[in-house]
């Protein structure tokens, strides 16, 4: 199971990569062997505002629909349009051609890139996997 | 909630890195990795299944044949030896139990193949309908481990591990003990998939032995371990029932368009009779109709089916279909006027166009 090291986490199994005030996210491999076959990928629209722990679109795979969660607070900036004509690469390339959208984070007083403090390291990320059997 | 069984099989799941579920009280073998390429295999070449949850009753002595015509809508002491029927186990008001494949291994046993959630209330209405009758009814589920094949490459995989068994020769719902891999086997053509193949009834201790060699010896041509999702979605473009979905007590063999299982014509009474001539009289009052879905999303179990915008029936079964590349789904629907109307289906508050298209969505060429 790959868990990229560079990576921020969340128990919900989404993924966040940081490039400037930019938060790319998708879901874990882990995440999207446990959904098996990926059909369906609904993602906000672009513009919208989302919120950490709050649901802003559905993973729905051959056995189950799940809601996917915004890992962080900031606006939509762009969405992966490739998984509307092919959601299966969630399953074959989770963390690189399965991105699922992109978000403006705000930023903290020293400038930073504000993430949620309780966002997970690839370890911690490894652990929890582990420990969910 | 006691820990679920594990089937003979179960470290054979893990060493192959499946994603195990817990289903009818077993652990079972979701996936293996895709399951819509475990489909496509089964489709194309073969898949390998572990369906040692099923249940197995033996029905044994004498009185069998008396005893499951008397609870079982077939006609089942017709049955010849060596020969399969698919049948139904109904309540007394017409209501499904459990649909079964019955085999008749010789002229005084009968094994009846009942799903693993519904062994026990199989067992039971068996042995008490069996009263006063020369036979016994016996649980053997665990005596059996079963190992399916399934797929075109089925035969020639499994002929050169069979012993004792003229494949070429065994029709379709038929059956005939012999050894595979050198294990003692009943062996019937029978099968979920809608595909050509075998199901293999062996003893649990076997059941190892015997997986591996038809891996081994389907590798080559394309076989593949099959999981329970690859499994349902076969089941579902063959048009075929799941219990507690197309099926259940509330649910006549009529509503589910198999009325053909119910044999009004055999000699004696059996249980649910007049309830089911009841209703093979009035018609059903809904019917099983199969839906195409206009989208990627799934109209699954439970989902409502609306006929210009007013309710008209309930998604029983609903999943992507890898052969046809779309969202397939079968429901019951209210009424048989529902042709002329437009159809949706309500996918989470949105209503997403359906087409009305025969059973079965797919049917394997001869």
């Amino acid at each position: 199971m790959s868990v990229p090291a560079e990576l921020h986490y969340t128990p919900e199994h989404e993924w966040v990569s940081l490039d400037g005030a930019t938060a790319s996210i998708g879901i874990t491999e882990y995440a999207a062997q446990q959904l098996g076959d990926v059909v369906y990928v609904s993602l906000p629209a672009v513009g919208s505002a989302v919120t950490a722990g709050e649901p802003c679109g559905e993973v729905e795979s051959v056995k189950s629909v799940s809601d996917l969660y915004s890992p962080v607070d900031g606006e939509v900036t762009e969405v992966n349009a490739e998984l509307e004509d092919d959601p299966s690469l969630v399953n074959a390339d989770p963390y690189t051609g399965g991105w699922m959208f992109r978000v403006r984070v705000p930023q903290d007083g020293d400038g930073q890139p504000a993430l949620p403090a309780d966002m997970l390291s690839a370890a911690e990320y490894e652990e929890l996997t582990k420990s969910a059997g | 909630m006691t820990t679920p069984r594990q089937t003979p099989l179960h470290e054979v799941h893990e060493r192959l890195g499946a994603t195990m579920t817990s289903f009818a009280g077993w652990q079972m073998p979701l996936r293996y990795a895709s399951e819509t390429s475990e489909h496509l295999a089964v489709r194309r070449a073969a898949g390998l299944f572990d369906l040692s949850h099923m249940g197995e009753i033996s029905v044994a002595g004498p009185g069998a044949g008396a005893v499951l015509d008397y609870a079982l809508v077939g006609n089942l002491s017709a049955l010849r030896p060596g020969r399969a029927r698919y049948t139904m186990i109904c309540a007394e008001d017409g209501g499904v139990l459990d649909d079964l494949v019955v085999y008749r291994l010789d002229a005084d046993e009968f094994l009846v193949i009942a799903n693993a959630a519904n062994t026990d209330v199989v067992y039971e209405a068996l042995a008490d309908r069996a009263r006063g009758h020369d036979a016994r009814v016996t649980d053997a589920t665990g005596d059996y481990a079963l190992v399916a094949v399934q797929g075109p490459a089925a035969a020639g995989i499994l002929a050169p591990l069979a012993g004792g068994l003229d494949l070429d020769g065994m029709k379709y719902y038929a059956g005939e003990s012999g050894s595979v891999a050198g294990r003692r086997a009943w062996v019937a053509r029978t099968g979920y998939t809608g595909e050509d193949g075998f199901e293999v009834f062996c003893r649990p201790e076997d059941a190892v032995p015997v997986w591996e060699a038809l891996a081994a010896a389907g590798g080559p041509a394309g076989l593949v371990p099959a999981g329970l999702a690859a499994r349902d979605t076969l089941r579902l473009e063959a048009g075929m029932p799941l219990y507690g979905n197309e099926l259940g007590p509330d649910v006549t063999p009529f509503e589910a368009g198999l009325g053909r299982v119910v044999k009004f014509d055999k000699p004696g009474e059996f249980v649910g009779r007049e309830a089911l001539a009841a209703r093979a009289a009035s018609g059903p009052v809904r019917r099983l109709a199969g839906l195409t879905i206009g989208s990627r999303r799934i109209a699954r179990h439970g989902y409502p089916v609306l006929a210009d915008g007013s309710p008209c029936g309930t998604v029983t079964s609903g999943a992507p279909s890898p052969t046809l590349g779309v969202p397939i789904a079968m429901a019951f629907l209210d009424s048989a006027d529902s042709e002329d109307r437009v159809l949706t289906v309500g996918i989470r508050g949105e209503a997403v166009p359906a087409q009305l298209t025969d059973l079965p969505f797919y049917r394997r060429r001869q």
